[in-house]
């Protein structure tokens, strides 16, 4: 039996073998698909269809589908486009951030926190393209050689900064997540059985043959990429809250934003990882790989972004008090007392009262509880966003242009269709590629066990000779880890 | 009347007399008598084309003919009906929640008493005390060598007729939209005239009632408020927040400081109209002269024959563009383009804005700022510090438009009694 240390808590539970955890991952993409992940990628796919509907009403009609007007000019879609990016801040810190803080909890949620990131930024970037007037003219907003005279775009607009942000964003997410798969794509092209998904996983690994020197190369590319992706997790949410920073709208111009949306990014993003993970441990039986313990570390991350995003909240009111300033005054009054009251309480109840709860070491370790606070904090990051983009436009500077502000049902349409397109991409993910980084799960096992774990499944020293009544103990896969852990 | 008979606005009211009725919704207005109502004679048209037949209803027929005169004077019976009607306004909230940057006025005694105290203006601290907000600023300022457009409108004789708002829109063809998008907040008007009603509470009651509830009580009119119109129109700002955030430069600064919207570079992020502060700013929505929904309030726009009444000068805009005032700089061009050939300037008054073309009581100036002589340089020099200002000066957006307080005639501090 394994030894476990009394100190150190095991990352991986349940006694898992290296081969384990081949075998527990690879099962989902080689398997054949359940009922429950049909089940739910048909309701996904019904979602993906409202979304194309709306889409199609938007771009063939115009934006007058949705229920913007002459004084709201942004609502729902950027609203969309701000959650979706914050969502998929978590993604990029746990793959970057803690990779180089060595926090090695983040190598059974790293993949599928990177997956969340990709599709959540794919999400993202729907509205700012659909939001134009002209979309199919979006391609003016990159600065390209043109036949149009020597017009350029204006880089005083915080919009083409967003541009920049979003695209190194998620180009950067995209490399850094395929870097991390092509081992895994390696070890079930070893073992796959049909000629089709021999194909395609050999064109997905790039030929991994798992020589050392290859090792060496992917473990210096993902700390380069990391160092690379870590001020992205500042830097896109900054960029982001920009356009609404630098402007002149009262509750919005305010210098507080860059690291309240930071904060606020990370705080949804966490929710979103968790509402996931919970999913997904269970219905691929993955709760040895992610833990409890990663429940209650990522339910404290929540905790501490969600007193940030508080405390920003708070300094809002007196930054408003202080400046003397009339129309930001009112803005914030307006906020929390004017007709869109509803929309504020909803925000403070979700994002600064609910989170404290995890306080409670009940609360922190429960399931359940984890997973409604983490709704409970999705709903109420939308609800920020709203709150600032909406309440802040409908009364502005001149009370002659105030108006309400009240969606149509493509505007619905399309924000529960973005939530299809999401759950689509991610379900074709978990079914298809490795949902746990096998590789990397592998150089943890050891990680506060002794006297470890072996390829075979068996118990005892790895020079030990296999049992003679196992036929063939299994080849070391080409794609083995070698083991690089530096702690021991 | 309408709170004593619990009626909501939009509610239809079947209004009896002279033996026929009809049916009405309801709009309520402060400062109507109390328990009367007003009803606007004609409507109901039958035969007014696409545009005015059938809308609204003939309230002829309630009076009598006695002679040859109208007889008002008939017993009317005034009835709720079950149904709603919702009324399409172009501004739905009425005070200006004493906002003395937005619109300012003063009364004839403190006027004559010192005419350099009417204007409140806004002043912003620096090191060396308090100054204009124009003395700070992040930004260049720009240098015009040729002309600088300029307008400038006197409160005082605006008298909110709304000619200017249709000179506007026949000369810059302009979408009409139709009563549902104007319900939907979405008129294309370019130029608008901003109506405040007056309210009993101000700021100074921020201390005996506090802040939340003082708010809350100048949301509504008083029982008998006095008016104010302010023609409001894209104010040409010299340091425009509109142009800074376009991401495509579709909106930019000319040289001779128009803040000018260039269509076919837009590509509808509509972030210029959020930025602006005086939300001038106007979105194609749909495409108004294709739609067949817009067939009917914009039909001159969808036949060869309707289209002969559109400008020529002007283009009309395509779906998913933004728009709004140009200070009609096809009529500048033109103006300038006349003088070239007779190799002279521009004389002041060759180029008017439709707008000021059509006021009647000309409260409109339209002109060169950088011609000494020119009426809008000599009005903007003469109220300078008295009742000239910049609506939201503190935000220093410098706008070429300089707005005049409106002086009432009244005795200060006294209401008017009913």
């Amino acid at each position: 039996m394994q030894h476990v240390s009394p100190v150190r808590e095991p990352l991986v539970t349940g006694g898992k073998t290296y081969h384990d955890i081949t075998q527990d991952v690879c099962r989902q993409v080689e398997a054949k698909p359940n009922i429950r992940w049909m089940a739910a990628l048909s309701v996904a796919l019904f979602f993906l269809g409202i979304f194309f509907y709306s889409v199609y009403r938007t771009l063939w009609y115009g934006i007058g589908e949705w229920g913007l007007n002459k004084t709201v000019g942004w609502a729902w879609d950027i609203t969309n486009f701000v959650w979706w990016v914050g969502i998929g801040h978590a993604g990029t810190l746990i793959s970057a951030v803690l990779l180089l803080f060595r926090q090695k909890w983040r190598s059974s949620i790293n993949r599928a926190a990177e997956a969340m990131t990709i599709f959540a930024v794919i999400c993202a970037a729907m509205f700012p393209v659909l939001h134009m007037g002209r979309p199919w003219l979006a391609y003016w907003v990159f600065p390209f050689q043109n036949t149009f005279g020597s017009l350029w775009v204006n880089f005083n607009s915080p919009l083409l900064w967003d541009v920049f942000a979003i695209s190194t964003y998620f180009s950067v997410s995209l490399v850094f997540w395929y870097i991390g798969l092509i081992p895994d794509f390696a070890t079930i092209r070893d073992r796959a059985k049909g000629p089709i998904a021999k194909r395609a996983y050999a064109l997905l690994s790039f030929g991994w043959k798992g020589s050392a020197k290859a090792w060496s190369r992917y473990e210096t590319v993902s700390l380069i990429l990391a160092g690379v992706a870590t001020p992205l997790v500042l830097s896109v949410h900054t960029i982001v809250s920009m356009d609404f920073a630098t402007s002149v709208v009262p509750g919005w111009h305010t210098t507080i934003f860059p690291p309240y949306f930071v904060a606020g990014a990370i705080f949804s993003g966490f929710a979103m990882v968790l509402t996931l993970m919970l999913i997904t441990r269970v219905v691929f039986k993955l709760e040895d790989y992610i833990t409890i313990e990663h429940i209650a570390l990522m339910n404290k991350i929540m905790m501490i972004t969600g007193s940030i995003v508080g405390v920003a909240y708070i300094t809002e009111f007196f930054i408003a008090w202080y400046s003397q300033v009339e129309f930001e005054q009112y803005a914030f009054i307006n906020r929390a007392t004017g007709p869109y009251w509803w929309a504020y309480a909803s925000m403070m109840t979700c994002n600064v009262i609910t989170p404290q709860l995890v306080w409670f070491r009940r609360i922190r370790y429960s399931i359940p509880a984890t997973f409604i606070l983490s709704i409970i904090v999705n709903i109420g990051m939308w609800f920020e966003r709203f709150v600032i983009i909406v309440t802040s436009l409908h009364r502005d500077y001149l009370p002659s242009s105030w108006v309400m502000f009240s969606p149509t049902w493509v505007d619905i349409g399309i924000y529960v269709g973005t939530l299809g397109l999401f759950f689509t991409l991610f379900l074709l993910f978990a079914k298809f590629f490795p949902v746990v980084n096998m590789a990397e799960v592998k150089t943890i096992l050891k990680y506060g066990v002794d006297n470890g774990p072996t390829y075979t499944g068996h118990h005892g020293h790895a020079h030990q000779v296999a049992p003679a009544h196992q036929p063939v103990a299994p080849a070391i896969p080409a794609s083995a880890p070698v083991n690089y852990n530096k702690h021991d | 009347m309408a709170v004593a008979n619990e009626w909501e606005q939009g509610d239809v009211v079947k209004i009896t007399a002279n033996g026929t009725s009809i049916e009405l919704p309801v709009l309520i207005q402060p400062g109507q008598a109390k328990g009367s109502v007003s009803i606007a004679v004609g409507y109901g048209r039958e035969l007014a084309g696409k545009v005015g037949s059938k809308v609204g209803a003939n309230a002829y027929p309630l009076a009598t003919v006695r002679g040859n005169s109208l007889q008002y004077n008939g017993i009317a019976t005034l009835e709720k009906t079950d149904a709603k009607s919702p009324i399409a306004q172009t501004q739905t909230h009425h005070t200006v929640m004493d906002r003395k940057p937005v619109v300012q006025e003063a009364t004839l005694a403190e006027y004559i008493k010192n005419p350099k105290e009417v204007t409140e203006y806004d002043k912003i601290a620096t090191p060396d005390g308090l100054e204009k907000p124009n003395k700070v600023s992040l930004w260049q300022d720009y240098e015009y060598k040729n002309h600088h457009w300029g307008m400038v409108i006197d409160l005082n004789s605006c008298i909110g007729c709304g000619a200017c708002v249709i000179g506007c829109q026949v000369e810059n063809n302009i979408a009409v939209v139709g009563k549902q998008e104007v319900i939907n907040r979405r008129e294309m008007h370019w130029l608008r005239i901003d109506r405040y009603y007056s309210s009993d509470t101000t700021k100074e009651d921020f201390a005996e009632k506090g802040k939340l509830d003082t708010y809350a009580a100048m949301e509504d009119p008083s029982e008998n408020p006095s008016v104010i119109f302010e023609p409001m129109l894209c104010q040409h700002c010299n340091h425009a927040p509109c142009e800074t955030v376009c991401p495509v430069l579709a909106t930019t600064h000319s040289s001779e400081g128009l803040n000018q919207m260039t269509y076919n570079r837009c590509v509808g992020t509509r972030y210029c109209a959020n930025n602006c502060p005086y939300k001038v700013r106007r979105f194609n929505w749909f495409s108004y002269y294709t739609n067949e929904k817009f067939e009917a309030v914009n039909g001159h726009m969808f036949t060869d024959l309707g289209r002969m009444v559109l400008n020529p000068d002007v283009t009309v805009r395509a779906r998913g563009v933004m728009e709004k005032c140009s200070f009609c700089v096809q009529r500048i061009q033109l103006a300038k383009l006349e003088a070239k050939k007779e190799r002279r300037r521009p004389v002041d008054g060759e180029v008017v804005t439709a707008c000021a073309q059509s006021c009647p009581t000309q409260a409109i100036i339209f002109g060169d700022l950088r011609d000494p002589n020119s009426r809008v340089s000599q009005v903007t020099r003469r109220e300078d510090g008295e009742r000239g200002f910049h609506v939201l000066d503190a935000i220093n957006v410098q706008p070429n438009i300089t707005y005049l307080t409106k002086i009432r005639n009244v005795e200060p501090n006294k209401e008017l009694t009913v």
